[in-house]
């Protein structure tokens, strides 16, 4: 890497086909600190999203104390080495306006989106993650990863509109040969011999796209849409055969590792799922740190959770209706158990991008994460006093290690907020009553 | 039987010259169903044998048939139709197709994320479902796969029918003729001319800069298997000249529509023959076309897949149980409990060509060892039938581990979600959501005053916000108490005698072969098969206006003895079948769209 020279390196790009791909983190494009790309740009912000089911119990789960240094009740010890990393909102509202209160659906339909849904048909415009990736994630070789931990491909909180949901990595051994099987660019790899075949394939990719050319004149403007969606599914094939013509600059951090020996076993029994959570959080975190996108999704459980606790009859959903609230302690002790383990692997979740060191800092500098749930009080499916996080500082624009009662605030503005964080240059977010046009200005510096 | 396709081969069409490879599975391997296969095509020519038999008992039992099926059709009320889609391909289309036209030992190692459920099927999504970058990626890299594989010094032999002049260079000709083979096999239609040649010159063009005919063809085809015209199956209509004013559905549209409704997969060479001769769209070509279909084997995995996406078995693909409550009930037990309860419906159905209804009373079924653990039977290796005795609380699906341990919770059995999949899979009757302000204190946690599932789910009958919903669910789902989360027999819970009676709409029973019994004989049950069948055929949910066809189907389904072939018959052969009405306008939601479950919801769990 010491071989290399910024005037090289950009000479090398701009004379060669791939004008257009990601600029990798190599240290050589940094400034003298290690704080900031050479030019003087920032370094990239990267925009994730993190999810668990069920919301929490308010009077273990929310802390006594806002702004800083705020005490972690008992529900949430387990975000100790995270706090100074994540921002905690409680007393967030999901507004449903005229519309039914959808059990585990409003709520983060309303946070992912800006709007209720007015139906358990519809996700109202596309999810936050993919407008955010649109702004910043077009030119990596992944437009977005997303990933569950429960095993089940059908658990996504990410839409491109009603009827296209992406879909998410449910096997740890899957989303290792994605990431880093035969087609990886290994930017760490000694020598580089472009294939071929990509030039050619190129080519014929382009013959491909005519032909969706030609279709798209013979049907209507509903399917229109849907070939159109295809046909940007096309480019960013193109796009990765360009970047695959060009060496990948090296970047340090970027160390793969061995694919995973064996997937976890099926079933959303606790103990599984985070096992599975923590593989696919360490996939998710290289894939970053190797710059092969800028925005993710992990889902820990599906809204509505159906983890189970071993040798317990029922799943955390139904346990959360059926189990009584213990008269000494005042909450359910079950329900509360799994919330608790969703958030230790919420803190696994900080503590891996925390862990992971990029330029004079860690991967957490320069990331956002937005962390939200189904309800607040997911016994009686409340959309009001709802809780959710953001994790990282994102590129410092964002202060962390503190706790916002956010006062019954739509959960839109939190969601505005990240988006106007992520340089989404939009005047307002949301409809109805969670259409927003003001920042949590708490958070930002 | 290869002899005769290579006779074939002289024929004046240029797709029959490979028709062993591609053709292999379309004919039935008996002497009569070979001679109804070649009667009146243009590949009867060929065999003298198969020509006498045209004559026979046989085809005077057809042309009985066919005026019977005729003169049902001559009755069917006018339907609205349905539009000429645009289907996004499931992903086991994709995969049967691609092992179809290449051969099944191309190894297309991927697993494609599902459609979403709509009105009741997963196959109803593909008309509305959209491509993301990612599984496009998906797409590209198993066509790359493939691709890679035909040109592979073990197939190229024989997968290619002819041999270039020189393997390191283009060879405009042969590229053409392979290309324009499988082109046809995939697009399911002939392509056009620029088509097809924009395509040769594609491939051309990289075997001369990669100086290797064979990685030439390989590129042209890995980005004919990622076209749109693969992967999204285009239905386009025409006027219709039997009724003036309206669409119908041209004839490579028809062979598409047939051919992924009752082999899920694309219609192979002699079906496109017959779209391309026009003869699929005459009654009698129609006809003789859906009778081959019906008769090949191929029908057994087209039904597979309808009853696999009706039963909606897609929900075993994240089964598990609590290892701690059910030790016997593996990762193996999932695999062949979805197995045992095809091979019943395929069996019942097609082999022993039975009443319908029966599946749901019926004791003859098959068994594994894993599955043996549960049932508490002995079993030899493998698959063996087995006939469940009289007297054994056994009998019919519902009994089934498919049905006791897919609707069940991972640690216990749930009265309510077995109730609500015998409403919602089995008789199309959609149970509603429950409210979200429900107090559940009155069913909170089992304690010693709820020794059983009936005494603690009583609790939501008393309820009368609760009641509402659960003695929909709830009464029926007793019944099928005496069977655990597993799927297991019992006859106590907590040392106590299970009360299994139970009652389904007016019916009273006692216990779960009363139920069986009772669900037998709803009338919802024949009619939701002849709805979700007719969904799943035309590639969308039926519309309001419809329900006077459907009704009709349902009628001669009864009086053909609730019969799968005969139904799966009526429906192709109906005007309803390739009638095509304009699209809707968007502003107004069409029927299809109205119960589309997001992904989230429709996994959510139930109480």
């Amino acid at each position: 890497m010491n071989t290399l020279n910024r005037r090289r390196v950009l000479g090398g790009m701009l004379n060669g086909s791939a004008v257009t791909v990601a600029l990798p983190l190599l240290n050589c494009f940094l400034n003298g600190n290690g704080t900031a790309l050479a030019s003087g740009d920032p370094m990239p912000v990267r925009f994730g999203t993190w999810a668990w089911g069920l919301g929490m119990a308010a009077k273990i789960f929310v802390p006594k104390k806002t702004g800083p240094n705020f005490d972690l009740p008992e529900e949430i010890t387990a975000l100790k080495p995270i706090r100074d990393h994540i921002n905690i909102f409680t007393n967030v509202t999901a507004f449903r306006d005229n519309y039914e209160n959808l059990c585990h659906y409003t709520g983060w339909v309303i946070s992912r989106t800006g709007s209720a849904p007015k139906d358990s048909t519809e996700i109202p415009g596309e999810t936050i993650d993919v407008t955010v990736a649109n702004q910043i994630s077009r030119t990596t070789r992944f437009k977005s990863l997303t990933a569950t931990s429960t095993g089940d491909v059908r658990h996504t909180y990410s839409y491109e509109n009603s009827n296209t949901p992406n879909p998410p990595e449910w096997s740890p051994l899957k989303f290792y040969t994605r990431l880093f099987g035969p087609e990886f660019p290994d930017p760490n790899a000694e020598n580089f011999t472009p294939d071929p075949k990509v030039m050619v394939r190129r080519s014929v990719l382009s013959g491909v796209m005519d032909d969706t050319h030609r279709l798209m004149q013979k049907v209507g403007a509903e399917d229109k849409a849907r070939l159109d969606q295809y046909f940007t599914g096309l480019r960013h094939l193109e796009q990765q055969l360009d970047q695959r013509l060009t060496k990948p600059e090296p970047i340090e951090a970027c160390r793969p590792g061995a694919a995973p020996e064996a997937d976890p076993g099926m079933g959303k029994a606790q103990e599984v799922v985070a096992a599975r959570h923590r593989i696919m959080t360490e996939l998710m975190v290289m894939a970053l740190a190797c710059d092969q996108t800028r925005v993710f999704n992990m889902a820990y459980a599906n809204a509505g959770a159906s983890t189970t606790k071993p040798g317990y009859e029922k799943p955390h959903h139904t346990t959360t209706h059926e189990e009584p609230v213990d008269e000494v302690l005042g909450y359910q002790p079950t329900a509360s158990w799994f919330t608790r383990r969703a958030m230790e692997s919420w803190s696994d979740f900080v503590s891996a991008f925390a862990n992971m060191r990029e330029g004079d800092g860690t991967l957490l500098d320069n990331v956002l994460i937005y962390a939200t749930t189904d309800h607040g009080y997911a016994r009686t499916h409340t959309l009001d006093g709802m809780p959710a996080f953001t994790a990282g500082r994102a590129g410092g624009r964002v202060k962390t290690g503190l706790h916002i009662d956010a006062g019954g605030t739509s959960h839109a503005r939190l969601g505005y907020t990240a988006m106007r964080v992520m340089g989404v240059d939009t005047p307002s977010w949301g409809t109805k009553s969670n259409n927003t046009s003001k920042e949590i200005g708490e958070i930002l510096v | 039987m290869v002899a005769i396709m290579k006779s074939g081969s002289s024929g004046k069409k240029e797709g029959k010259g490979r028709v062993h490879m591609f053709i292999k599975e379309l004919v039935p391997l008996s002497r009569g169903h070979v001679a109804r296969a070649l009667c009146g095509s243009a590949m009867g020519l060929v065999a003298a044998f198969a020509l006498a038999s045209c004559s026979g008992p046989a085809s005077q039992d057809q042309d009985a048939a066919f005026d019977a099926m005729q003169a049902i059709i001559a009755g069917e009320p006018e339907s609205e139709g349905s539009p000429a889609r645009l289907r996004l391909i499931s992903a086991e289309q994709y995969i049967n197709t691609l092992g179809h036209v290449f051969g099944p030992d191309i190894d297309l190692g991927s697993k494609f994320p599902p459609l979403q459920r709509t009105n009741g099927l997963l196959a109803n999504g593909a008309a509305i479902a959209g491509v993301t970058a990612g599984q496009l990626e998906q797409y590209q890299r198993t066509a790359a796969g493939v691709a890679s594989q035909v040109v592979d010094a073990e197939h190229r032999y024989f997968l290619i029918p002819c041999k270039p002049a020189s393997d390191e260079a283009a060879d405009n000709e042969c590229t053409a003729k392979f290309l324009g083979r499988v082109g046809r096999l995939m697009y399911r239609r002939p392509l056009g001319d620029v088509q097809l040649d924009a395509a040769v010159e594609k491939a051309g063009d990289a075997a001369d800069r990669l100086e290797d005919f064979y990685a030439g063809i390989a590129i042209a085809l890995e980005g004919m298997m990622i076209g749109p015209e693969m992967l999204f199956i285009v239905e386009t209509s025409e006027p219709d000249p039997d009724r003036p004013g309206q669409q119908r559905l041209d004839a490579y549209s028809v062979a598409s529509r047939l051919s992924f409704f009752l082999w899920n997969a694309a219609p192979d060479n002699a079906l496109l023959d017959a779209a391309e001769s026009g003869e699929i769209l005459t009654a009698k070509g129609r006809a003789r076309v859906v009778d081959m279909m019906l008769a090949s084997p191929r029908l057994e995995a087209g039904m597979r897949a309808f009853f696999d996406d009706m039963y909606a078995f897609d929900d075993f693909d994240s089964l598990a149980k609590d290892p701690l409550v059910y030790p016997s009930f593996t990762g193996v037990t999932v695999a062949d409990a979805r197995e045992q309860t095809l091979r019943t419906v395929v069996d019942h159905l097609i082999t022993k060509h039975q009443d319908y209804r029966d599946l749901y009373t019926t004791r003859s079924t098959f068994l594994s060892p894993a599955l043996a653990a549960i049932y508490q039977l002995p079993a030899p290796p493998g698959w063996s039938g087995h006939e469940f005795p009289e007297g054994s609380p056994r009998a019919g699906l519902l009994t089934q581990i498919s049905f006791l341990a897919v609707h069940s919770h991972p640690g216990r059995s749930s009265p309510t979600l077995r109730g609500k999949a015998l409403r919602e899979l089995l008789l199309c009757q959609p149970v509603p959501r429950p409210p979200p302000d429900v107090d559940f204190t009155l069913v909170q946690n089992p304690s010693s005053s709820y020794p059983t599932q009936r005494d603690r789910v009583s609790a939501h009958l008393e309820n009368p916000v609760c009641a509402g919903c659960h003695k929909i669910t709830d009464p029926m789902g007793l019944s099928l108490e005496n069977f655990d989360g597993s799927g297991r027999y019992r006859a106590s819970e907590t040392g106590t005698l299970i009360d299994a009676s139970g009652t389904l709409d007016g019916k009273e029973f006692g216990d779960v072969i009363g139920l069986a019994q009772a669900l037998r004989d709803h009338p919802a049950l024949p009619s939701c098969l002849v709805e979700r069948v007719f969904s799943y055929g035309s590639g969308g949910a039926a519309s309001p206006g419809d329900r006077a066809l459907l009704g009709y189907f349902a009628t001669h389904f009864a009086t053909q003895g609730y019969k799968l072939p005969e139904l799966l018959r009526m429906i192709t052969l109906s005007k309803a079948f390739s009638k095509v009405v304009e699209k809707q306008d968007p502003s107004a939601p069409p029927a299809e769209t109205a119960s589309v479950l997001p992904l989230q919801y429709a996994a959510e769990p139930l109480n």
